[in-house]
């Protein structure tokens, strides 16, 4: 294997450019991806990475430019043909189907067998022939839904290697992970390289950047704005990113706390699955504060967050605001008890698309706007005019559909809808995911003035650049219970740890002991 | 590389609790269980002497005895039975294989009890072998249509319009026995339609992306006014087309001569053993085939399918053609595999929609949806087995059985079924 | 940078070009344009297989390459024949035009509630079992109670069987809100619990018209009967279906429960986590949905001959296949109350034509459901339609495609 991979040519793409209509996701991007290099693309969400990936990988097609292997031009009509010719990819939402096997999945599309019949113990045998050769150890049988996200990525690297893979694209790869799984990963990224493989590594992670890349490409709405090498500055990656110069922190005065607003108590909550998410936990937040919880997705996060909106039932313990019993209240009640809510999928939990924003803006408050069940139209478009210019919405009209705005500004839908109504509690999960760098400034200071107005904020993020420029304290949790209560300027490695089930105890130790 | 153990991504905790929806299936299940049991023990006194369960008819050629019981205590008896079960199930968590084989203890008793309940004092036995071969009779056409659903739906594409596939099938099968006045030409000219109606089933799911449902009830419409168009223009008045054969029961030699099971199993219209074939074939299929893995996958995942270059569309086109053959294998059963000639009083008579029930009741699998096709197969025969036995219960109501049955079962037993995760949804490239 | 252009800028992931009024008007045109073209194939489809199965126009067709006159001739005799005797038969007078009114009476009533369960996210197939609930209970108060007058009498019938229809619907919406049963199997099943609870009651003395054996049930008092006016069959049920239109529009458009309706419809998770009670949404909207259908059923048994001037008894087929066809005209009526109006009265013209063109031009009124179902397959893939006529694409300025999941 190793000896044809050393002798891999380098993968040229050439005048790359792609359209959505009258939108230009990729304009005339020129790369090469040399063998034996990691190679990162840099940029911010939207700004066309995985686009131009899923070209490279034939997923889409080009509307102009050209790929070239070595002299070979690559006419890759579909991924059938990338595959061809050695180039895998590890996508960012994991192209495995949860309910097959490990070993099904692993085969999918090449199976192996006989006269159309398919061979399991054969599927197998090559399951564990890939985990051996790489050291990536899996369990064929293994369902995959019942898999955590670690070990699924670990499949989607070996599916990818199982194919040949000379050219290995990873897609925004680190953002389910801790960041010891992170370096794990990094490690294997290096190895694969030494063998000679050409990594693409698509992130907008400057962090990760600086610690792994040979070569750097900066792409900004489409374009390639940049090469840069290793040893550049991370602001200097950041205003290259950005296309201006960005603050990295938010500046906010000092938090005044105030009487505990949201007490938990003893919590637990169970996954639809009945798996228990929220595991015996216990929070206060204080009016006038911020409280981020900080955590690898898939700790209970989301669960707790449901169960404090109620539409997850608390299994176990109490959840009072402002010394109101809400355990196991349905939303509307909650709602009215003063929860603000801005919820983890924006998409899905956050607005009716098709509706107008105007319609969106009221959706959750509907009695305020209607007397007698009827719709006070003329104060439900007074109110969408008041707030688009309040929260600075850019539209053409309140009448337009929400589907029709930008993400950055149907989250500031979400958010005008919540803080336009009198708040006990803002509880925001990962309000800035998936927003441009402008919006997420906007919708920090949003959160940091309701703060200062009092309410008790409670942020959940998986980011640690939110977490550290939000929070006035840094809740940490880890399956399902919080591993400590820290202040915002402990260390990241010692909240990586933490972040792993670490207590803040042996990270403050075990970073001591190995750092320096 | 690192050698170095990485602790596996942090999971939810291994503990678990029952959860709402779970607990509140487990007591509907529970509750419902014992007000049966209640029924059937109310049922039990009012039942006197003994009831007679014929497990031969008088054509057999080996006569069995005919078993005599006594209703009430055995009706008492299953009633309790039906008791323990429900308040098992209300009372604690019952782990997954003893509640299966509880479900079915349940489920036995219910049977015995029943039909102990309705053959006593009745002037005639009750016959189980006829319950048992029209059983089979009864679910033939449900479980070719219900194959036809399971291949499309596995595959993504909802599939609610397989009582117009029939009706075609069935149509087609008349018209070309009376042309040919051969059966199995019949036979292949309606599989040849009930492909063609799955071309257009899948040309406007797959290619003008029609909403599926919507297609499919436009499908049904169009089979009722064609079918109806072409009856009444080139069929009606025609004596030649009307004279229509039907494919006779064959005696498979030997088998048939068992005592028991070969009056049942073994002397059936060669549909019905067309169809149990047919249960087996599209298990091994999608189990156990290439292409099966591929189908599975389409309908769970169409876009992971397509990054490992499977083609997505086509994969999905292929076994909804499939589906098309058991459906048409199903409508002709309407014609000439049961009946005889085509008439426009609706020959498939909704037929098609019990096997959309059975698909999902049967979880989209081929074997456990072919079982949900006795079940109604079964409770209809009840309705024809029962009626001649003078029993207090209009026979409006056992036949409206497997109904109220159906809908207590997708409310209570089953409630919220996972089916393939992409059935119904558009698979474009790129999106 | 500033921030107006990094929005003109948008990153690709959530752009889509804004909507302007102006873009809204030609989506608008653009889909009466597809709907308009669906009609016009489907009665050109109609034309084609009405003259494939026509046995003398076939004939002639035989030897189109020695006499093609013939066989274009006979084929141009049998299309105009049929739609023209089609025309008369639904507005070629004025008993015509009120039958058209009559017939289109149950599909606007239960295809409101078809689609304003659609409007929800639900399929209801269940209307035939509502209708006949409805149909069942209103004919029982009909002829059972006697010496009321007809302001009581009638308005009594028909609370009766909306108030069977809406817990003929509302049972399925609480089974789907409680336990997740899926609404299409429920409704199936329903559908034949009504029609054996129908043939059941048919044998029992108390639904048995005077001196018959046949299941057929006895007639209504004239007093609960729909006014109509004299020598027509424009009747008061009309005007009612009329009215439900309206209401219909106003809950829709005017009221909190018709913006939770949509909400839960478009996006149940959204509308659960504004705090919008999707189970009690899905139940209230079944139960208006069975209620509309009920009506429907009502209709059927109140509705006045023209020639007797009684509604027709209570019969096992009383009424129709009402389910099936309200579902085509929400279709068609793309779920929205007027759309409704005009398909209802699009198809009631078909089937009141369809009587006349059987009689006249001898074909088959089967042709009628095949031209609605065709109608409703165009109108319901519009990708087909500007596939066979390709002048349509132009029209649509707004169709650019979704750049969805593939950004970064």
């Amino acid at each position: 294997m190793s000896t044809t991979t050393h002798s891999a040519p380098v993968l040229h793409l050439e005048g790359i450019t792609k359209r959505f209509g009258s939108l230009t996701a990729n304009d005339s991007i020129t790369l090469d991806i040399t063998p034996g290099r990691i190679h990162c693309l840099l940029g911010e969400n939207g700004a066309g990475k995985s686009t131009l990936m899923n070209v490279l990988f034939g997923l889409l097609e080009a509307d102009e430019g050209r790929i070239t292997i070595g002299d070979q031009p690559l006419l890759a009509k579909g991924p059938k043909e990338a595959m061809d010719a050695g180039i895998g990819m590890v996508h960012q939402h994991f192209m495995l189907i949860p309910v097959f096997t490990v070993a099904e999945n692993m085969v999918l599309g090449s199976e192996p067998g006989r006269a159309g019949l398919l061979s399991i113990s054969d599927a197998r045998a090559r399951v564990r022939e890939l985990s051996e050769r790489y050291k990536l150890d899996v369990d064929p049988d293994a369902l995959v839904e019942d898999l955590p996200v670690g070990l699924q990525q670990r499949v989607e690297i070996l599916k990818a290697l199982a194919g040949g893979a000379r050219y290995l694209i990873l897609d925004e790869p680190t953002a389910v992970l801790t960041p010891q799984e992170i370096d794990e990963l990094m490690a294997v990224m290096r190895a694969l390289r030494d063998e000679g493989r050409a990594i693409v590594f698509i992130t907008h992670k400057l962090r990760e950047v600086k610690e792994v890349a040979d070569d750097i490409t900066v792409i900004r709405r489409g374009k390639v704005v940049g090469q840069a090498t290793p040893d550049a500055s991370e602001t200097e990656l950041a205003s290259m990113m950005v296309g201006r110069d960005v603050s990295l922190q938010v500046s906010k005065a000092p938090a005044r706390p105030g009487e505990p607003r949201l007490v938990l108590d003893g919590v637990t909550v169970a996954a639809p699955s009945g798996a228990v998410a929220v595991d015996d936990l216990s929070l206060t937040v204080r009016g006038g504060e911020i409280v981020v919880i900080a955590g690898v997705q898939g700790n209970g996060q989301t669960e707790l967050a449901e169960a404090l909106l109620g539409t997850l039932p608390v299994a176990i313990g109490t959840v009072t605001l402002d010394g109101v019993d809400i355990t196991d209240a349905p939303p509307a009640e909650t709602l009215r008890a003063g929860l603000g809510y801005v919820p983890e999928d924006r998409r899905r939990d956050g607005f009716v698309g098709e509706f107008s924003i105007a319609q969106n803006l009221v959706i959750n408050n509907l009695r305020e706007f209607a007397n007698r069940g009827n719709l006070r139209l003329d104060a439900i478009e007074a109110n969408a005019i008041e707030r688009i210019e309040e929260f600075d919405i850019r539209t053409s009209s309140h009448t337009a559909p929400l589907n029709s705005l930008s993400g950055g500004n149907q989250q500031k839908v979400v958010l005008a809808r919540e803080l336009s109504r009198d708040l006990s509690l803002l509880l925001a999960n990962q309000p800035t995911r998936g927003v441009d760098v402008g919006a997420i400034e906007f919708l920090h200071k949003r959160i940091v003035a309701e703060r200062d107005a009092g309410t008790a904020v409670l942020i959940i993020s998986t980011e640690l650049e939110e977490v550290e420029s939000l929070a006035d304290s840094i809740a940490v949790m880890y399956r399902g219970r919080i591993v400590g209560i820290v202040p915002p300027d402990t260390p990241r490695e010692v909240l990586g740890l933490m972040m792993a089930g670490v207590s803040y105890e042996d990270a403050i130790a075990g970073r001591e002991g190995s750092g320096e | 590389m690192s050698t170095t153990v990485i602790p596996d991504a942090p999971v939810r905790t291994s503990k678990t609790v029952e959860s709402p929806a779970k607990r509140r299936q487990r007591l509907s299940s529970g509750t419902l269980i014992a007000i049966v049991g209640l029924l059937l023990a109310v049922a039990a006194f009012t039942s006197t002497g003994t009831s007679r369960i014929a497990l031969s008819d008088a054509f057999d050629e080996i006569k069995l005895p005919t078993i005599e019981v006594p209703a009430v205590p055995v009706v008492a008896l299953a009633a309790a039975v039906l008791l323990f079960v429900g308040g098992f199930f209300v009372a604690k968590r019952v782990p997954k294989p003893y509640s299966t084989w509880l479900g079915v203890l349940a489920g036995v008793a219910l049977l015995v009890g029943f039909i102990v309940w309705v053959a006593a004092d009745a002037p005639l036995p009750f016959t189980l072998t006829n319950q048992l071969n029209g059983t089979l009779q009864y679910a033939t056409p449900i479980m070719l249509g219900a194959m036809c659903g399971v291949l499309s739906e596995r595959a993504g594409v909802v599939n609610v319009a397989i009582e117009g596939q029939m009706l075609t099938a069935a149509f087609t099968a008349s018209v070309v026995a009376g042309l040919t006045k051969n059966l199995w030409a019949a036979l292949f000219a309606a599989v040849l339609a009930g492909v063609l109606s799955a071309v257009l089933l899948g040309i406007f799911a797959l290619k003008y992306l029609m909403d599926h449902v919507v297609l499919g009830v436009v499908i049904n419409l169009l089979a009722t006014g064609f079918t109806g168009f072409m009856f009444h223009q080139l069929v009606k008045d025609s004596p030649d087309l009307n004279a229509v054969a039907v494919m006779q029961p064959v005696a498979i030699p030997g088998l048939s001569q068992l005592p028991f099971v070969g009056p049942i199993l073994f002397v059936q219209r060669p549909l019905s053993y067309i169809a149990i074939v047919s249960v087996v074939v599209v298990w091994f299929v999608l189990y156990k085939t290439k292409w099966g893995l591929r189908v599975r996958s389409v309908g769970e995942h169409p876009h992971a399918a397509d990054t490992v270059g499977i083609n997505v569309v086509g994969t999905k086109f292929s076994s909804v053609l499939l589906g098309g053959v058991f459906a048409g294998l199903g409508g002709a059963f309407f014609t000439i595999g049961n009946s005889g000639a085509f008439q426009t009083t609706g020959v498939t008579a909704g037929n098609g929609f019990i096997a959309l029930a059975a698909v999902i009741m049967g979880r989209w699998h081929p074997v456990l949806a072919a079982l949900m096709a006795l079940f109604f197969g079964f409770s209809r025969q009840l309705a024809q087995t029962v009626g001649p036995l003078q029993t207090p219960m209009p026979s409006e109501f056992l036949q409206a059985l497997p109904y109220l049955i159906t809908i207590i079962a997708v409310a209570g037993l089953i409630g919220r079924v996972r089916g393939p995760a992409a059935d119904g949804v558009h698979y474009v490239k790129g999106h | 940078m500033s921030e107006a252009k990094r929005v003109e800028e948008a990153p690709p992931k959530d752009h889509k070009p804004e909507t302007k009024p102006k873009a809204s008007y030609s989506k608008w045109l653009n889909s009466a344009a597809v709907t308009f073209w669906s009609l016009v194939l489907a009665f050109i489809v109609g034309s084609i297989v009405m003259i494939i199965l026509d046995p003398e126009v076939g004939e002639k067709w035989g030897y189109f390459f020695a006499r093609p006159g013939d066989a274009l001739g006979a084929s141009w005799e049998k299309i105009s024949l049929t739609y023209i005797s089609l025309l008369q038969g639904s507005f070629g007078s004025w008993v015509a035009f009120t039958e058209t009114t009559a017939q289109a009476t149950p599909l606007i009533l239960a295809g409101l509630g078809i689609a304003l369960a659609f409007r929800a996210g639900l399929f209801n197939i269940g209307g035939q079992g509502q209708a006949i609930m409805g149909a069942i209970w209103g004919a029982f108060i009909g002829f059972t109670v006697k010496g009321l007058p007809l302001f009581v009498h009638l308005p009594l019938v028909i609370l009766v069987g909306v108030a069977m229809g809406t817990i003929w619907g509302g049972i399925v919406g609480f089974l789907k809100a409680k336990t997740g049963a899926h609404e299409v199997i429920v409704t199936i099943m329903m559908n034949y619990l009504a029609v054996y609870l129908l043939q059941f009651l048919l044998q029992r003395p108390a639904f048995m018209a005077p001196g018959r054996n046949d299941p057929i049930g006895p007639v209504v008092e004239w007093s609960a009967t729909m006014p109509r006016l004299a020598g027509s069959r424009l009747h008061l049920g009309f005007l009612l279906a009329l009215l439900a239109v309206v209401l219909v529009w106003w809950i829709l458009e005017r009221t909190t429960l018709g913006l939770r309706i949509q909400a839960v419809g478009l996006n149940p998770h959204a509308a659960a986590v504004a705090g919008i009670n999707v189970s009690r949404v899905t139940i209230v909207t079944m139960a208006i949905s069975g209620a509309l259908a009920g009506m429907a059923g009502v209709n059927a048994v109140t509705a006045p001959e023209l020639i007797t001037s009684f509604p027709t008894q209570l019969s096992v087929g009383i009424v129709g296949a009402i389910g099936f066809d309200a579902i085509t005209v929400a279709l068609l009526g793309r779920s929205r109350p007027v759309g409704v109006l005009l398909a209802g009265l699009l198809f009631g013209a078909l089937k009141a034509g369809a009587r006349t063109m059987q009689v006249r031009a001898n074909t088959p009124s089967d042709l009628v459901d095949l031209i609605q179902a065709l109608i409703v397959l165009f109108v319901a893939a519009p990708a087909f339609v500007m596939w066979v006529l390709p002048f349509l694409r132009q029209r649509k300025t707004s169709r650019t495609p979704k750049p969805k999941a593939v950004a970064a």
